[in-house]
This record gives structure tokens, C-alpha cells and sequence, in this order.
């Protein structure tokens, strides 16, 4: 960022088209990045305003209002009470919804009090003659006592004059404050408050009373003084109240001179679509049916890009090999870091689908609708209507879809909802699904039609889906924790979503995917790749030994290597830690090889197929997959003399996978967001030894 | 008493001006202000939450909240 940039901040209530205006702002050199101390993404973006001036824009969380309610919301106070002077914006841009431009100029008001520059973009107006809306903008500018423009993010009109308008309000940093709304409430009340420093206006003065937030620039008596203005509470609360009342009105007066709404030209697209939408029955069904058609697309479309990319790592792999040289680095790379990128790579298909149909539903604004419907079943388990977004995310992957739970502004219910995401069925757990249904579940048809390995999966993602309200439920009666929170959603218009903020949005959390999980994935499998290719003596020996075993000398040069490879395994550290946890896992009816996948599988629980193709020496390429099913077919249990893959150990597997919690990416994530070890530790114990518990019952009484 | 949660689905009511004290500070930003029109748009199957519309602004909003909200009803 160059010294003379001007530092923008983009301020909006959520549903006001903030998105493409920042799309149309700054396309394609936005960057995402964290605000320091909490985990909101920070979207930062360079816009050239004119040819010799350029602005950074910050994207800020979409907020009614600067007193915030969820944690997005509070990055707004934040920014805005300059607690980071390098972040705190020279010019803030106010984005407004011209159908609720009443509404939209709360927030305007607050931030014009806060004494910074500020432009007022009003956005959809292709849609005023539509909706009957006229604005007189030469007696609105006046009023409003600050530029203001009209603009249609979507159509890219008007931005030429959102440029301009920055310009002209950072050259003249002339700013007023709007209401003053503290004065009229209690005169000798707010001196007393202004005194204590008078180099703050008096509304950034009473948001830190109010909020109990302080900028490093208030001194440790002021901070006392402050909060002693803290103490009488509903005095507090009555003012805020009296406040934002008399903000109304001076909006009211505003827009009796300047703003008309001729209401019988409106068109009633909403209510009709909402007889349809929210309708008690139907409302369900186009639910059900929405997310039943988002998921075979999901399958459909996926499998051919998922393909593509295991060949391409597999050929690279292959490439490596043949083309490095001999030694541990090039080990490194083709058994370690090819594959770890390549297990990252591979879900990107699925999670890219499943973010676009969700930024789909949210930018028509039938998200809200489902919100809607949702609410009171969810909370009944102790969530929330919001929480119905994560649970649907959740079935790519829990990354992202703890990321999507900072819309809650309840903490119980987003604690609750974090906690019992991991339980839905993430892509990583599909892989091993697939091979175990395979082997265990004859490819038969139920009902005359219906495949029952087919059945068998969809019987999975029930389970999960069940498991994760189910332990919602019986966490809601046992935490502890009061949350006071108040539940409101916006029902925005419908409106097609625009193609450029859906790929904007989709690209935005793939990214998080790649980057959260990915790296630990990668770290996770290199680690795993030392303790497989390394071990004591005995490993070091395998080769000879297997060479010079008698029983072997029947073998081709390739069984041989393959042989080799498995015994190499057997005898590495992450052999050694296989059977050491066999006697636990022995009543599961797992063995030391499935006790190294298990361990194997907390990086990503897809490597379980991979790393028990090397045990039982297979190349783990697509075309084997028969083999491997063969070798695991061909398994026996010496103990019963029976097939070590049999009906109750396979069912046993599937349960341990379904609920066991064995993916350290999320265990991170679920850290970063409730900022303590505490929980995700929880999940870590908790999930997993449900995942022992119900097992353990599962093969006991199956064999 | 009328508050919110016993309008019927299309019925209009205006929001009394002693309801200002039981109306959270969140709603009351968003537009739900005494001497405010709010019509009741629509229930949810489960009849809760209710979803309003006051002051030009769409809400979904719980039983428990609108509860608390005072209303004169429009015939009167």
C-alpha cells in the first residue's frame, strides 16, 4: 500500500448490494486476510479512484448498526474506534438499499456522528421506478450535509461517481456529525461525558461507554472515568433506546423532503413468492427438494474433475520418481508432499459445488427463508435457524462450515452449532465409505429398484445428520452457559444472484479450505510419511530378510518389492504405533493394519484407503481399487480363521468413522474459533470415544 | 393485551409507545419503533417465528420477542 492511498472503509446493512459494489470496486486484487486477536475475515481490496489516486477498500461485515450483536458485527466498532491507527479509514463509504433507505440511514447517522468523512452510496436504483421511488439527490446531499451518490452495483453503474465522491470528501475531510443525537437526550449527562476528552467526538465517547471498548489513545483515568459512566445500566439502556428513537426522527425529517414512494406502482414479486416459500407444508418440500437436488449434483458433477485430478497426482507422483534422483528428498517429495497436495486438491470438486449452491440460495435470498422455517425445530436442539447453513456446509467440509456459524449471536448456539458439525458427512469420510460399503454390502437392489449399496450410504449421511441433533440436543441440556442473545433475520427481496459475487464468494471459501486444511493436511501427511519410511533395526533390515526368506523365492521382482514394502511398514514407527494400539482396538474387530489407517486418517480420513493399499501391497492407483477390495476381501482374521472385512467388522469401521473426530484441521479451526483447547479437546474425546463406545457395541453383537 | 405474537397473518397494528423499554435495542435499529406499522406477514409451520413487516423493513422475528410488544390494533 502506497503512503497516499486513502483508506476506505465500506459500511453497509447486510442485503444492500455491499458485495458487488466491493466486487466492482476492487475485482481482482482483493485479499483476504484475519483482523488480528479475532478470526473474521478481513477483505481488503486496491481501487483506482482517479489516474493518480488509489484507494485500499476494507470490506467490512454487514451490520444494522454500530452496536454490535455477533462477532462480524464487532469488527465494524472496532475499525471504526480506530483501535488499530493503521487500519482506521480516512474515508468511510456507506452503502444503502434504496427500497430501505430509512433503515439504512441508522447506520449512516451513527457513523456521520463519529465525525469522519462519509459518501453515501445508494444502491439498486435500476429498481426505483420499479418500486415507485423518487429521491430528490441535490436536497438529499444537503440534508444530509455529505456526498452522496446513486449507484447499481450490479449493473456497474454510477461507480465512476463513487470514485469521484471519495475524492471530494477525503480533499475536503470536512465532517459533521449528524444528529447529535446524546445532546437533546440529557444535556449536562454528555458535557460531563465530552470533558473527559474532548479530542473524541462525543458519539465515539459514548460507544465507549456503551461498548466498553477503548482505543489505545484513551489513558488509563480516562478508561476509569469512562466506565464509571457504566455503572447505572438501565440509565444506559433508556438513552440508547432514546437515541435511536430521535435518530428516526431526524431520518423521518430528512426523507419528508427528499425521498417519495408511490407505493401503488410497487409490484408484489416478494409476497407471492413467500405463499410459496415459507407456505407450512410446501415450504418443506422445496427445502427437501432443493437440498436432494444439491447433493446428486454434488455427486454428479464432481466425480469426473475428482478423477481427473488422482491421475494427474498419480502420473506426477510416477513423474517424480522416475525423473528425481534416488534419495530421501526425492522420497520426501513423491511419497510425502505429492500426495499430501493431491489429498487437498482432490476435494476441492465437491466443496467448490457445494459453496456455489449455497452462495446460490443465499444471494436469491431463499437462505433466509429456510432460516426461517428452521428456527424453532433447530431450536429445540439447542440451536438456531442460522445454524441450518452450517450443517448443510458441513457435508463438504467442517472448515468452512465452522467459519459459517460467526453469523450467530448467540454463543450458546454457536458453540453448540461448531461442536456438532464435525458429526455431519464431510467429503473426506466418502472415500472410505465407498471401499467398505463395497466390500461388506452386497450390490443388490431393495424395494426392486432401489441399489442397497446406494441405500447404505444414504443411510450414513442420515446418521450423521441425526447424530449431529441428537448431540445438540444433549449438549443444550448440559451446558451451562447464558447467552442472552436476541434471534432476528432480514427476509431481503428475491433477486437472481449475480454471477460475479457467487464466483467471488465460492473462490473466497474453497481458499479457506485449502489454506486451513490444506496446510495441516500436508503437514500432517509428511509427518506421517517419516514415520512410515523410517523405523528401528528391524525396518532397516525388512529388505533382506524378506529377500532372503525362502517362502519368498516363488515371487516375481514386482511381488517381491511389494512384499518388501509391507513388511517396511509393518516394522516402521507408525507400524510399531499400529500394533501397540491393537489390544484396544482388538474388541472393535480391528487389527494392528487398520489400527496404522486409523492413525493414519488424522490427517484427512481419506488416507485410510490409501495407507491400507500399502499395507497390504497394492499401488493405490484408481485402476487397483479392485485390488485393494480383493486383498481386504482375502483378509483373514487368524483368530476366527474368517474374513478379517466380514459384515460386523466392515459395519464397525463405517460406525468408528462416522462419529470418530479424526481430522486435526478441524480440531484447529474449532481452537481459533472459541479461542481455547477446551472445546475442540472435547470434541476430540467425546466424538471419538462415542466412536469406541458404539463400535465396540456394534461388532459385539453383530458377530 | 395486543402485542405482535397476536396479530393474525395479514393484520396490521401499530406499536404502542409505552412498548419502548420491552423493545431490544437490535430490533429497534432495525426499524421497530413506537408509533411504527407492523403488519404480520407470515408464521412459521412450527407457529414460531413470526415474520413482520415495520417500517418498511422485513423481519423474522421469535414469539417470545414480539410477545413483549405492545400494539394497538388498526380498529381502533
Amino acid at each position: 500500500m502506497a503512503k497516499n492511498d486513502i483508506k476506505v472503509a465500506l459500511i453497509g446493512n447486510p442485503n444492500t448490494g455491499k458485495t458487488s459494489l466491493f466486487n466492482q470496486l476492487t475485482g481482482l486484487t482483493q485479499k483476504v486476510g484475519n483482523y488480528p486477536g479475532v478470526t473474521v475475515d478481513k477483505k481488503k481490496g486496491t481501487c483506482k479512484l482517479s489516474t493518480t489516486q488509489n484507494a485500499v477498500i476494507t470490506d467490512l461485515p454487514g451490520t444494522y448498526s454500530i452496536n454490535p450483536t455477533s462477532i462480524d458485527e464487532s469488527i465494524v466498532l472496532k475499525t471504526l474506534l480506530k483501535k488499530d491507527i493503521k487500519e482506521s479509514p480516512d474515508v468511510i463509504l456507506v452503502v444503502a438499499d434504496v427500497e430501505n433507505l430509512k433503515r439504512n440511514l441508522l447506520l449512516f447517522s451513527q457513523i456521520k456522528d463519529l465525525e469522519i468523512p462519509t459518501v453515501l452510496a445508494i444502491n439498486m436504483v435500476d429498481q426505483m421506478s420499479r418500486k415507485g421511488i423518487s429521491i430528490d439527490l441535490t436536497a438529499l446531499k444537503e440534508e444530509l450535509n455529505t456526498e452522496v451518490v446513486l449507484i447499481s452495483a450490479r449493473k456497474n453503474q454510477g461507480i465512476k461517481n463513487v470514485k469521484d465522491a471519495i475524492i471530494k470528501c477525503h480533499v475536503a475531510a470536512k465532517a459533521s456529525p449528524m444528529c447529535d443525537a446524546n445532546y437533546k437526550i440529557d444535556p449536562e449527562y454528555f458535557d460531563k461525558l465530552k470533558a473527559i476528552n474532548p479530542n473524541f467526538s462525543l458519539y465515539e465517547l459514548w460507544l465507549m461507554v456503551t461498548q466498553k471498548n477503548f482505543p489505545a489513545e484513551i489513558s488509563k483515568k480516562e478508561k476509569e472515568q469512562l466506565l464509571s459512566f457504566n455503572k447505572d445500566v438501565s440509565r444506559l439502556k433508556k438513552y440508547q433506546h432514546k437515541e435511536t428513537i430521535y435518530r428516526y426522527q431526524e431520518i423521518n425529517k430528512v426523507l419528508k423532503k427528499t425521498y417519495i414512494v408511490d407505493k401503488s406502482k410497487a409490484t408484489d414479486l416478494r409476497s407471492k413468492l413467500d405463499k410459496v416459500f415459507t407456505h407450512r407444508i410446501f415450504g418443506y418440500f422445496i427445502f427437501l427438494a432443493v437440498l436432494l437436488l444439491i447433493f446428486q449434483s454434488i455427486f454428479d458433477w464432481s466425480s469426473l474433475p475428482m478423477d481427473l485430478i488422482d491421475t494427474t497426482f498419480a502420473e506426477l507422483s510416477d513423474f517424480a520418481r522416475n525423473n528425481l534422483p534416488m534419495g530421501i528428498l526425492s522420497d520426501l517429495i513423491v511419497e510425502g508432499i505429492i500426495p499430501g497436495i493431491g489429498g487437498v486438491i482432490i476435494f476441492i470438486p465437491q466443496i467448490a459445488i457445494l459453496f456455489l449452491f449455497i452462495a446460490v440460495l443465499e444471494e436469491t435470498g431463499y437462505m433466509s427463508r429456510v432460516v426461517f422455517l428452521m428456527d424453532k425445530i433447530m431450536r429445540r436442539f439447542g440451536m438456531n435457524g442460522k445454524s441450518i447453513i452450517p450443517l448443510i456446509s458441513g457435508t463438504a467440509c467442517a472448515i468452512p462450515a465452522i467459519m459459517a456459524t460467526r453469523t450467530i449471536s448467540s454463543w450458546k448456539e454457536r458453540l453448540i452449532t461448531i461442536l456438532v458439525v464435525p458429526f455431519t458427512t464431510c467429503s473426506a469420510r466418502l472415500p472410505v465409505y465407498a471401499i467398505l460399503i463395497s466390500l461388506i454390502i452386497p450390490n443388490t437392489k431393495i424395494f426392486g429398484f432401489y441399489n442397497l449399496q446406494a441405500f447404505t450410504l444414504l443411510m450414513l449421511y442420515a446418521l450423521g445428520f441425526v447424530t449431529a441433533i441428537l448431540a445438540a440436543y444433549i449438549l443444550q441440556k448440559t451446558l451451562k452457559i447464558k447467552s442472552n442473545s436476541f434471534f432476528v433475520v432480514e427476509m431481503p427481496n428475491y433477486k437472481l444472484p449475480s454471477i460475479k459475487n457467487v464466483a467471488f464468494d465460492v473462490l473466497e471459501k474453497t481458499k479457506a479450505f485449502v489454506f486451513g486444511a490444506g496446510k495441516i493436511i500436508l503437514a500432517l501427511s509428511v509427518v506421517l510419511w517419516f514415520l512410515a519410511s523410517n523405523g528401528p533395526k528391524s525396518y532397516k533390515n525388512a529388505a533382506e530378510n524378506v529377500t532372503n526368506n525362502i517362502e519368498n523365492s516363488q515371487l516375481s521382482a514386482t511381488e517381491l518389492q511389494q512384499k518388501i514394502g509391507s513388511v517396511k511398514l509393518e516394522n516402521s514407527y507408525i507400524g510399531i504405533m499400529g500394533k501397540s494400539i491393537e489390544p484396544a482396538i482388538k474388541p472393535l474387530g480391528y487389527d494392528w493394519k487398520v489400527g496404522i489407517a486409523l492413525i493414519t486418517s488424522f490427517a484427512a480420513r481419506e488416507v485410510f484407503v490409501g495407507t491400507l493399499a500399502t499395507i497390504y501391497s497394492v499401488e493405490a492407483d484408481d485402476e487397483n481399487t479392485t485390488t485393494i477390495k480383493e486383498k481386504m476381501r482375502s483378509e483373514i482374521n487368524p483368530e476366527t480363521g474368517k474374513q478379517r472385512f466380514n459384515f460386523p467388522a466392515g459395519m464397525s469401521l463405517l460406525v468408528f468413522y462416522a462419529f470418530a473426530m479424526q481430522c486435526m484441521a478441524t480440531l484447529a479451526i474449532v481452537k481459533r474459533e472459541t479461542k481455547t483447547w477446551k472445546w475442540p479437546l472435547i470434541q476430540l474425546f467425546g466424538m471419538t470415544g462415542l466412536a469406541y463406545i458404539c463400535s465396540l457395541i456394534v461388532y459385539q453383537i453383530l458377530s | 393485551m395486543n402485542t405482535i405474537a397476536s396479530l393474525r397473518i395479514g393484520e396490521i397494528g401499530y406499536i404502542s409507545e409505552g412498548a419502548l423499554e420491552f423493545i431490544p435495542l437490535k430490533l429497534l435499529e432495525m426499524g421497530c419503533l413506537p408509533g411504527a406499522e407492523v403488519e404480520l406477514i407470515q408464521i412459521a409451520p412450527l407457529k414460531d417465528p413470526l415474520y413482520i413487516c415495520v417500517n418498511g423493513s422485513h423481519l423474522a422475528i421469535r414469539k417470545e420477542a414480539a410477545s413483549q410488544i405492545q400494539i394497538l390494533k388498526s380498529e381502533f
